[in-house]
Parts: structure tokens; sequence; C-alpha cells
């Protein structure tokens, strides 16, 4: 005993040794090209930067904005705090203000809380809000109608389901996956009002496992194209089709980013498009305000096909099928079809 | 003698655990290109650095020390309650619905009414697994289990259902009479969520140390953890018993919850899982081994651990990835504490035959001593137990 607690003692001392001499060297993390009037940090809302969805996208935009301006990654130039769960969000924001960033990204709707306070506490301050609005002087809010996009998607799908019967899956019930279902069924019906749209929800944004399943039970039912908005919950359902695609033709409607890399399969793409949300244009645009001194705080930036702020791609879909979706694209963009935000609205 | 010896045992172990951990990050670090000792300093100046920062350790480890005690007072009795997340959602949605119900209360009444509301709802949800147990032998395991997935999912409807307003995934935020932040802490702290809920807390393991050494509930519960048969045999109601350590603990976990929905949160989100506040309750408390003291200390190692490691990746390069498993690291070989147990006795009586025991320096300094005014039941429960 008397020998191992001296044997401790000896490692924790050398081990307090250690971070002290450590205290003593000069920081080096001030290195590298810095801007630091306009450095820029994005929060996320759960997921890390890599979850092929909305989180990469706006960190994509960001790095490229970064790049375009000669800043590097970390303090003074532009970073990114993971919220491992939702009480993470006021850390995370206020440790980027400590840090000394200027410009502070809400990623989602989850945050909107978070940045309205964080916002009237530090007036000087730029905010950004994704996806929701905040009317504060200092908050620039940017918004997607998401809905318009997902019509396009919902008339590729009606183009080309043989079976007339399509699925969507969605990840948690709410206002904005509410704009993604209104919109998509929308888009199926307004080509042929016959076809079946079969609406499930995983109620998680990262249940993989979950959006298999609902998939699975899709394929079975013969629905032969699947459009999910559901964040890393749509993995699950590019692993059923990967399956179902070795017995019958299905497809997979990408969402938030070009998903065409995750259709890829043996023999071929099952990705038919994907409704692509402009979050990375967003946040370069903003970020480059912020920049010039013309920060649009209190206002709301919408985008829409308008402007390609929301797009589909073209994908793997037929030729016929990509006429019709420029058609009614022209059509919401000039006005003739109003697309809806709330599925009770169709 | 041996109580010393156990002490200090109890006080390094979990120190050389943390060293261990600090060190397996260091490699993993190391491996992957960055700087250990420079992601270290800025972890601990991103927990204790600023009074912003201090504030959202204190804050994280408010509810941590709660649930954590919840755990361990079912853990004493014998109970693995696997239960304390979802106890603590429903405390949560109790305590946030009091508070939207009766808008207009005062503080004075409005904030004790919201923490009992919190308390009886973990009390109820943990309740019907104890009764479960204590009359029908079901495992508490599994039916907490499932209670969590109920918890989980029915909290969600009614949040959206009937709490929520334009269709949003949370519910209004509380009226300021029910809220445990104040301008007072936030001036004080430049703007953390640190909140009142800390000496609620710290009453609760006032209590918990209190209830378990000096009342005769507590030291049949003790009892019953340590030998149902002989508990029984001695007199005791082992079924009332059951019964009273799952109410607690579930009281406990709900005060978690609430600690949330009054103190950081301010309302109720829909959750797509089970709150962090559950598992890390656990592991608060089976790294302080049930004791009171240790479990606010390894509530704070917890949240030093959270806030700091939310730092690193903000003033570094090194990816929130990195950083997390450094932090399972840390966690793991303090859970892991056996093994450390394993070394120290085997180093104590290392020539001796009686190696065996590795593990049992732990449960033997927490056999249950009657407490000083006991009535005379409790000694023949002594007798009860040592014939055994």
């Amino acid at each position: 005993m008397k020998f191992t607690s001296k044997a401790a003692t000896a490692s924790a001392v050398a081990v307090l040794a250690l971070v002290l001499g450590a205290c003593g060297n000069s920081k080096s993390s001030d290195s590298g090209k810095t801007d630091k009037a306009h450095s820029v940090a994005l929060v996320t809302d759960g997921g890390g930067v890599d979850d092929k969805s909305f989180n990469q996208s706006e960190w994509e935009g960001l790095q490229k904005w970064g790049k375009k301006n000669g800043m590097e990654k970390g303090v003074g130039g532009y970073n990114y705090a993971q919220s491992n769960s939702d009480a993470d969000f006021v850390p995370n924001v206020n440790k980027m203000i400590q840090a000394g960033y200027k410009t502070i990204i809400g990623s989602g709707y989850k945050l909107e809380k978070t940045i309205k306070d964080a916002a009237k506490k530090n007036p000087k301050i730029n905010f950004i809000i994704i996806d929701d609005v905040i009317p504060q002087k200092n908050v620039a809010s940017a918004t997607f109608k998401d809905n318009e996009s997902a019509f396009l998607a919902g008339v590729a799908a009606a183009e080309t389901t043989k079976t007339n019967k399509v699925g969507f899956i969605g990840g948690v019930h709410g206002e904005v996956i509410d704009r993604f279902e209104a919109g998509f069924r929308q888009g199926v019906a307004a080509v042929n009002k016959n076809i079946k749209v079969d609406v499930k929800y995983a109620d998680s944004f990262s249940k993989a496992d979950v959006g298999q399943a609902l998939a699975q039970a899709m394929f079975n039912n013969n629905e032969d194209v699947i459009y999910q908005a559901a964040g890393g919950t749509g993995a699950g359902v590019f692993s059923a089709a990967k399956n179902a695609i070795k017995t019958k033709k299905v497809w997979v409607i990408g969402v938030d980013r070009d998903q065409t890399a995750d259709g890829k399969y043996k023999g071929g793409n099952l990705t038919l498009t994907s409704t692509v949300k402009g979050v990375d244009i967003a946040v370069q645009k903003l970020a480059t305000a912020a920049k010039e001194g013309k920060f649009p705080g209190g206002k709301t930036q919408v985008y829409g096909l308008k402007g390609n702020g929301v797009k589909l791609t073209r994908g793997n879909m037929s030729a016929k099928a990509w006429t019709k979706v420029q058609e009614f694209r022209e059509k919401i963009i000039k006005g003739d079809i109003s697309v809806a935000e709330k599925p009770s609205d169709l | 003698m041996r109580i010393k010896k156990t002490t200090i045992q109890s006080i390094w172990i979990p120190l050389i655990a943390i060293v261990l951990g600090l060190l397996v990050g260091a490699i993993v670090m190391l491996l992957s290109g960055f700087n250990p000792i420079e992601n270290y300093i800025n972890l601990f100046t991103g927990a204790v650095g600023t009074p912003n920062a201090i504030g959202e350790v204190i804050r994280t480890a408010t509810p941590l020390i709660l649930t954590g005690a919840g755990f361990a007072i079912a853990n004493s009795a014998g109970f693995f309650n696997i239960g304390v997340a979802g106890q603590a959602l429903v405390g949560w949605l109790a305590s946030v619905s009091f508070a939207l119900a009766f808008p207009s209360l005062p503080s004075i009444i409005m904030i004790p009414g919201a923490v009992i509301a919190g308390a009886l709802g973990g009390a109820l949800w943990s309740g019907i697994a104890g009764y479960l147990r204590a009359y029908f032998g079901a495992s508490e395991v599994i039916t907490t289990i499932m209670q969590n997935y109920i918890a989980l999912y029915a909290t969600n409807a009614i949040i959206k259902g009937v709490l929520a307003k334009n269709n949003a995934d949370y519910s209004p935020t509380i009226p300021k009479a029910a809220r445990l932040r104040t301008p007072f802490l936030e001036n004080l702290t430049q703007n953390s969520t640190l909140h009142w809920g800390i000496l609620i807390a710290l009453a609760a393991a006032v209590f918990l140390w209190w209830f378990m050494k000096k009342t005769t509930m507590g030291f049949e519960i003790r009892a019953v953890g340590m030998n149902q048969d002989a508990s029984r045999y001695a007199g005791m109601s082992t079924k009332r018993t059951i019964i009273v350590a799952m109410l607690i603990s579930g009281a406990f976990a709900g005060l978690g919850g609430a600690m949330e929905g009054l103190g950081d949160f301010q309302n109720i989100i829909v959750n797509t899982a089970m709150p962090d506040i559950g598992y890390d309750g656990m592991s608060v408390s089976l790294l302080a081994g049930g004791a009171p003291i240790g479990i606010i200390f390894s509530a704070f190692l917890f949240g030093i651990l959270k806030i700091g490691g939310l730092n690193i990746s903000i003033t570094s390069t090194t990816p929130s990835e990195i950083v997390n498993i450094v932090i399972a690291a840390v966690i793991f070989f303090v859970g892991a504490q056996y093994l450390i147990r394993y070394f120290f006795e085997t180093g104590r009586i290392g020539r001796g035959k009686k190696n065996k025991r590795g593990g049992t320096a732990n449960a033997d300094s927490s056999a249950p001593t009657p407490p000083e005014s006991g009535p005379e039941s409790v000694t023949t429960n002594k007798k009860g137990s040592d014939a055994r």
C-alpha cells in the first residue's frame, strides 16, 4: 500500500508538473493569417459538420468563404462548434463570443431561442439564424422555401413511379418538415391525382435504423420512389433501397444537398434527384455582407426557386421527367402555382 | 486503521483513473497529430478560466448531482434504476407544466410548487417500477428501460399536442416567477446559464447522506440491498423498502429534470433521444461509489470535461470527435476503477493468498452500520445479517 501510494503520488505530481510546465510555454495558437474583425463561427444543431446534410452544407460554404478570404480555421478566422446535445447551444454560443468571433451562425431553427437571447445581450456581434426568423437589429435571418423544391421532387417522383405509389419519410414533425411534406404531396398530385403518397415520420433526424425499417416497409408495399427529408435518418433509406434494388427498380430522392454519391450501388445509381438547399450560398453571402460592413441585421433573406436559393438536381431523371420539372419550375417562379407550406393547407 | 486505508483508496483511485484517462486521451491526440498539452490547457481554461465557464460547469453539474443521487439510492437497495433518464424527463415535463398552468403565481409559491411537481412526477414514474418489483418480482431493469421509451414518446406527444403553440416542437417559455436563472447570476457569470438549482442539488446530496446514514429507513434500504432474505428474516418489510427506495430515487431524478426545465432550458423541448442527464447521472453515481460527497465531485468532473471539452475545438483545430474520445477515455478509466483497485489490493497484500477479493474494498466500507439513534429493531436486524 505504502509503495503504491507513493508511486501514485509521484505520478500525480509528475502530471501536475507537466501541466504547470506547459502553462509556462508561450501560446502558439495565434499563428497564421487571421482577420479578427470578420471572424465567423458556426454552431451546429446537434449533428456534426459531416451529417451529409444541413450542417455539412453550411460548414462547406463557410470553409469556401474562409479560404477565398485568406482566413484559417481557428480563433480569428472561421470555425465551428459541435453541439452534442441541446444543452450545449448556450455554452457553445457564449464560448464563441468570448473567443472573439464577430459573426455567429445558428444552424437551424432549434437554436432560435439561444440566438435570440445571445443577440440581446451582445448587441455588437452579428448573428445569423438559418431556417427561422428573429426580428432583432443584429440578427440576419435566412429562410428557405423548401416546399418549392419539394414540389419539384414530387413532380419528379410522379413522373418516375411505375406502381403509382410513392413514399415520404420525414424526420420530426414540425414547421420545417411540414414544408417538405406539403410541397412533395402537392407536386405529386399536380402530375397525377391517382398516385398515392405514403407519409411516415421517423421522429428523429439521427436514427438511420428507423429510416431503414420505414423504407423497407414502403418498398415491400410496392412504393418505388421515396423522398426522405430526415437528416441522418435518411442514410437508412439509402441502405434499404440498396437492398431492394436487387429485386426491383426503386429510387430515393435526396435532401438538402446533392446526395448522388449516397445512391451509388453495383450497377448504377439509385438517387433519382436531390432537393438542394442553398445554405452554403446563404452562409457565404451573409458572411461577405458582414465583412463589407453591410450586414443585413433585422432583415430576413428568403431563398426560393427564384435565384436558385433552393433547386432540384438533374440527377438520374428521364428526359421527360426533367422537362416536366422545368415546366413546373417556371410556373412556380412566375407565381402561377403557389406551393402550400403545411400539409393541412393542401 | 482499516477505515483510514479505504478512505485513502476512495480518494486516490478516482484520481488515478482520471490521470490514466487523460494520458490515454493524450496518446490519442498525439497519434492524430494534435497537441495534447495545448488542448488540456484549453480544456482547463474552458472549464474554469472565466466566470462564464465556471457558471456553465456548475449548471452542468446541477442535474447530474440529482440524477446521480437518485441512482445511488436505488443502487444501495440493490436495484439498477436505468429509468433515471425517463424519470428525469417526466419530472421535467411536470415542473414545466406546473409553471405554465399557473402563470400568475408569485415566485415564493411558484418555485417550490414546480420543483415539487417535478419530484412527484419522477417519483410516480419510478414508483410504478418499484411496485411491480415489490409485488410481482418484475425486473426493474426491464420495466424501467421500457418506461424510458414510454416517457420519451409520451412527453413528446404531450409537448406537441398540449403545450406547444404554432406547431412548434418546444413548449412556451415558463413565466419569470418560475425561473431559477436570475439576472443577478447572469451578471455574475457573464450570461452563463447558472441557476439557483445548485442549492437544491447540494441540499439533496446532504439529504442523501443523512437519509442513508442516520435514518432507520436508510439502514433498511442498505440492508435490503445487501441481502433481501436476511432483511426479511430480520423483520423488515422488504416490499415497503423497495417501493420507498424507488420512490426517492425517482423523486431525485425528477428533480434533476426539473432543473433542466426551470433552470437551463426554461421550457421543454421535443427530445429525439433520452436526455443525457440520465445516463451521465448513472456514471456520476458509479464513479462516486454512491457516496454523496463523491457524487458532488464527480458531477463537477463531468461538468468540467463537458464544458471544457467544448472549448478545445473552438480554440484549436482539434475536431470535437477527438475531444469526445478523450472525455470517454477519462470516464472509461473512472468506470474501470476496479482494475486500479485490484492493483492496489494486490500491491498491499501481494504476498498473501486472499487476493481473490480484488474488488470488495468498497463494499466493505459501505457495509451497513446501524444509525446511532436507531430503534431496537435495528439491532435485531444487525443480528440477522450477521447470522446469515
